[in-house]
Order: C-alpha cells, then structure tokens, then sequence
C-alpha cells in the first residue's frame, strides 16, 4: 500500500502547512529563536571563548534537536487523538488502507518536519555559530532519526491511552518534560543526586542525549552501542505495547 | 434475488452492556434494506459488525459470500462505507479527500470529477472540508462511499442533522445509487425516511430484531386500522355509517365524524355509502397509519423519546 501512504503522506503535509501557525510554529519560531540567539551570543562573547564555544559546539545542538524532536512527538500525540476523537482514524480504517500505513504516514510528516526545522537551522546558523564544520553532520543525522523513532513510539504511547484530545497535549508534556530534566541535557547525569540518577537510567531520553552528544563530539558508534540498544529496546516495547492498546475511536 | 448480507444469530456485548442479541437477517442484491429503530437500539453495532469494524461475539456474518472478520481487505475493496458522525481533516479540499480515497483501492477507482459533478460537489472542489454544510459533508461521504464503484453501501444515519431540503436531495442521491444497480444497507431511526427510501426495513430495539418487511406489509400487517375523518351537517350520517362492516367505531363532534375501522376497503366503502344516501359532506381525508404507528404499537413506546 505504498501509494496510499505517500498520499496520505503528502496531504497530511499540504494539511499541516494550512493549519494557521502550522508551518510557521513548527519551523519557523525555532529557527528564529536560533538565529536571535546566535546574534546575541555570537556578538557578546568572543568565538574562541572556551565557555561558549563549548555549549554552542556540544550542548547547543543537541538541546535544539531533542526539544524539537519533542515538540513533534507532542504534536503527533494531539493530531492522533484529535483524529481519533473526530473519527478520521475509523473512517480511515473503513478502507482497504492498513492501520500500520495511516500511523506509518503521520510518523513520516513529523520526521520530515523535524528534518526540515533542523536542516534550515543548520544553514540559517551557519553564519553565527562555530559549529557544522567538524561535527560529523551525517553520524549526528542518524542519531537523531533512531533517537526521534524511539520518542515517537513513546509519544504514540501516550496517544494510544490519552482519553481525550483535550488532554493530549497536557499528559503528552507531563510525561516528557520531567524527562528532560533527568535527561542529562542540562546537567550531566553524573551531578545528579544518588536518585535521580538512578531514575535517569530507566528514562529513555537520557540514551537519547548521550548519543547524540557522543557522535556530535566524534564518538565511535561502537562506544554507543548500550545507548542505540536501549533505544531500540524502547521502540520495540512501545511499539508492542501501542499496538495492544491503541484505540482507533 | 440472491442474498449479498447473509446475518445469522448475531449477539455484541460492550462489557455487561447487551448492545445486539441473536441478530438475524438477509438484504438481498439491489435493494435498499433499512434497518430501523431508536438511538441505541443496536443498529450501527449491527452495521459494523457486517462492514468488518467490529467482531461480534457469536453469530455469523457473510457479505458477498466473504466473511468480513477473516476477509476485512478483500472486502473493504468491494463495499462503500458512510459512517455516523464521521469527519475528515479539518483543512482537507474536496478533491483532495476523494482523489486520497481513490488510490486507496486496488481496482481502478471511478471518475472522482465526475462523481462530485453527479453529486453537486463540483463548485466545492477546492473548498476546505470545514467549511461544508452539513449537506455537502454528507455528500462528500457519498462520493468518497461510491469512489471504488462498490457493490454494497452501507449508509448509517446520514440524514441525521440535516435539514428537510438536504434530507430529500440526498433521498434522490440514495435511489440512485439503487439504480446503478448497487445495494444499499442504511440505518435510520426516522420512519419516514424508512418509508420513502427503504424496499424492506428490518425494526431493531433493545438489540433485537422485532419484525422485517416492506414498509407496506408490516404496516398492513401490524396497523391494519384505517380512519375516515368528515364533516357534514346530516346528523342521521351516523346511522348510515354504523351499517358499514369494516366500521369498528364512530365519533362526532360537533358536525365532524371520525369513522375507525380495519382493511384497505374502508374508505371505498365509506364513500359508497355518502353517494348512496346523497350525505352532503364539506370535508373528507383520510389517516393512514405508518411506520411510526408501526412501531409504538410493537414496543409500546414512541421511537422518539
């Protein structure tokens, strides 16, 4: 049925790009709050700063993909729930299309949203940021698609159990952005108190950070290999786990 | 006629909630089968049962000799489905959902253009779907039913909402469907629609079928009362109206009579008996029950509540 998922693919876009502040949210704010801050750092401190230099070569992109990845996980969850409330997804499934292709299409669109938010980032950064140069562009790309897939089978979770739309979006970041904390995206996993690291172990986000750390800063894969498990391990589960639960009305 | 629905001993439950019971019934090839009764009397769980939406929990179920649980794809790809209530993508154009709803099908989809043109559609090609009226909504779910020129349509309440101008226009739409020689299952709890569109109507409550027939013969059969109402100044009327045999009763008030009585001949018999004994009348109709009648009398309660 790949026919009926590149189409549903593409009117899902050309419908994502109607939606007032459709296009312009999802890529447009970030990569303007990229850009502003880029001036504002670029101009204030001194390229060769070690201090800035360091967050904005290491943290900075890492930071931008992650969040971005998980406000398209969140938009994904109140997209499915809408449908499923407005009975798009039944009427969808009163077809010969299959289930896995109407999910299969909606994860597509928010990949390539994230892409394309990230890739125009990357060039509209280019002028204010040190970074791009030596970073392993196309390991980092990778990281972010297997990290991306995982969040999005966790965000398809939560979509699966959400009782209503109105609530999506809420549960969807009560559930995500405490992870962000423990993540090691802000403070590294080490400073944190004997029990929150441990939390941190059992919460998926934080093998997404540090992969993406790790190849941002050249890492071998090879010395990534638990994290990539443990990421996969997620999908899997979650993945299963939707599969079970998921409510198509 | 063969059979292209074959229902037999159907029963869903939704948790201790008995929702359609020992459910059977046949809709034949080229016939507009309804099946009729309040909300929650079990006919949309019966039509997705039949559509492959739902698994009943016992009972069998054959459409065009495929079992819709085992052979759901087989036979999504033959019947047009309309849900109750459904919508699409806010921000989806017309042609865009039926161009989307034709690459879904493995056989060649028919002419989507045309099919919005038979269907009034066309002007609202590019219009965004939320911003249809109830009418054309309903119009866009009929194009989207027929794109794959199916061989069954199911139609669940789809004039529910509508005003009476719409509901006629999409009553035309549906007999045409009829007349491309399609078969048509739909559900409705408004009799008059039963009435005026269905060949033969099956009445559902509680989960349970009660009776299925044309609309004509369970309304013969259940309601066979007939009532002539006039007005004349004659006072002796009565009399002559009371020798009448199909007479069981007559009223009168003031100078208006109501004269009950069983059987199609009735009202013959009634006029029959003005000529012949030259009882000058200044009004004359007739009330003739319906499937309205139908139904108070077989579950003792109103369909609407």
């Amino acid at each position: 049925m790949l026919r009926g998922l590149w189409k549903l693919t593409w009117i899902e876009i050309k419908i994502f790009l109607r939606e007032p502040l459709g296009a312009f949210g999802t890529i447009g704010i970030p990569v303007l709050v990229f850009v502003v801050t880029g001036r504002i750092v670029g101009h204030s401190l001194a390229p060769a700063s070690l201090a800035a230099s360091g967050f904005i070569s290491a943290g900075l992109p890492v930071l931008a993909s992650v969040l971005i990845s998980i406000s398209a996980v969140l938009s994904l969850v109140t997209i499915i729930s809408i449908y499923r409330e407005g009975g798009i997804l039944k009427r969808l499934r009163a077809t010969p299309l299959r289930p896995q292709t109407i999910l299969t299409a909606h994860v597509v669109v928010k990949l390539l949203l994230t892409a394309a938010t990230l890739a125009l980032m990357v060039l509209a950064g280019k002028r204010y940021y040190p970074v791009g140069i030596h970073a392993p562009l196309l390991g980092f790309t990778m990281a972010l698609l297997i990290s991306t897939c995982s969040i999005l089978s966790i965000g398809f979770l939560i979509a699966s159990i959400v009782p209503t739309a109105r609530f999506a979006q809420p549960i969807g970041a009560v559930i995500m952005y405490p992870m962000i904390a423990v993540s090691g995206l802000f403070v590294p996993v080490k400073s944190l108190p004997p029990t929150l690291q441990s939390v941190a172990r059992v919460v998926p986000l934080t093998y997404t950070v540090s992969l993406l750390e790790g190849i941002w800063r050249g890492d071998a894969w090879s010395a990534h290999a638990g994290d990539i498990l443990a990421l996969v391990v997620v999908f899997i589960v979650c993945t299963a786990l939707s599969a079970k639960v998921f409510r198509w009305e | 006629m063969r059979p292209v629905i074959q229902v037999s001993a159907v029963r869903k439950t939704y948790g201790s909630t008995l929702a359609v019971d020992e459910v059977s019934f046949e809709v034949n090839e080229g016939e507009i089968f309804g099946l009729i009764g309040p909300n929650g009397a079990g006919k949309t769980t019966t039509m997705e049962c039949i559509e492959g939406l739902r698994t009943p929990d016992r009972g069998t179920i054959s459409v065009l000799g495929l079992d819709p649980f085992n052979d759901v794809y087989k036979l999504q790809e033959r019947i047009g489905v309309q849900l109750q209530q459904a919508q699409l993508q806010k921000r989806i154009k017309v042609w865009e959902a039926v161009d989307l709803w034709a690459s879904l099908y493995h056989k060649d989809a028919i002419d989507g253009e045309r099919l919005l043109e038979q269907l009034g559609l066309i002007d609202k090609r590019n219009a965004w779907f939320m911003t249809l009226s109830g009418g054309q909504k309903q119009r866009l779910f009929i194009a989207l039913a027929l794109i794959n020129d199916p061989e069954v349509v199911f139609l669940d309440e789809l004039t529910t909402g509508l005003d009476p101008q719409a509901r006629r226009a999409i009553w035309d739409l549906v007999r045409g469907i009829r007349e491309r020689g399609k078969t048509v299952f739909l559900t409705t709890h408004l009799m008059e629609e039963a009435e005026r569109l269905c060949d033969r109507v099956a009445i559902i409550e509680h989960g349970r079928i009660i009776d299925i027939d044309t609309p004509q013969s369970l309304v013969n059969r259940h309601c066979p009362e007939r009532t002539v109402v006039l007005a004349t100044d004659d006072l002796t009327a009565v009399e002559h109206f009371r020798t009448i045999p199909q007479v069981l009763a007559v009223t009168c008030t003031d100078s208006q009579f109501t004269i009950r009585g069983r059987g199609d001949d009735l009202v013959t018999e009634v006029i029959h008996c003005l000529s012949e004994n030259r009882i000058r009348v200044t009004d004359f109709r007739t009330i003739l029950p319906n499937l309205e009648d139908v139904f108070l009398k077989l579950t003792g309660r109103p369909i609407r509540d």
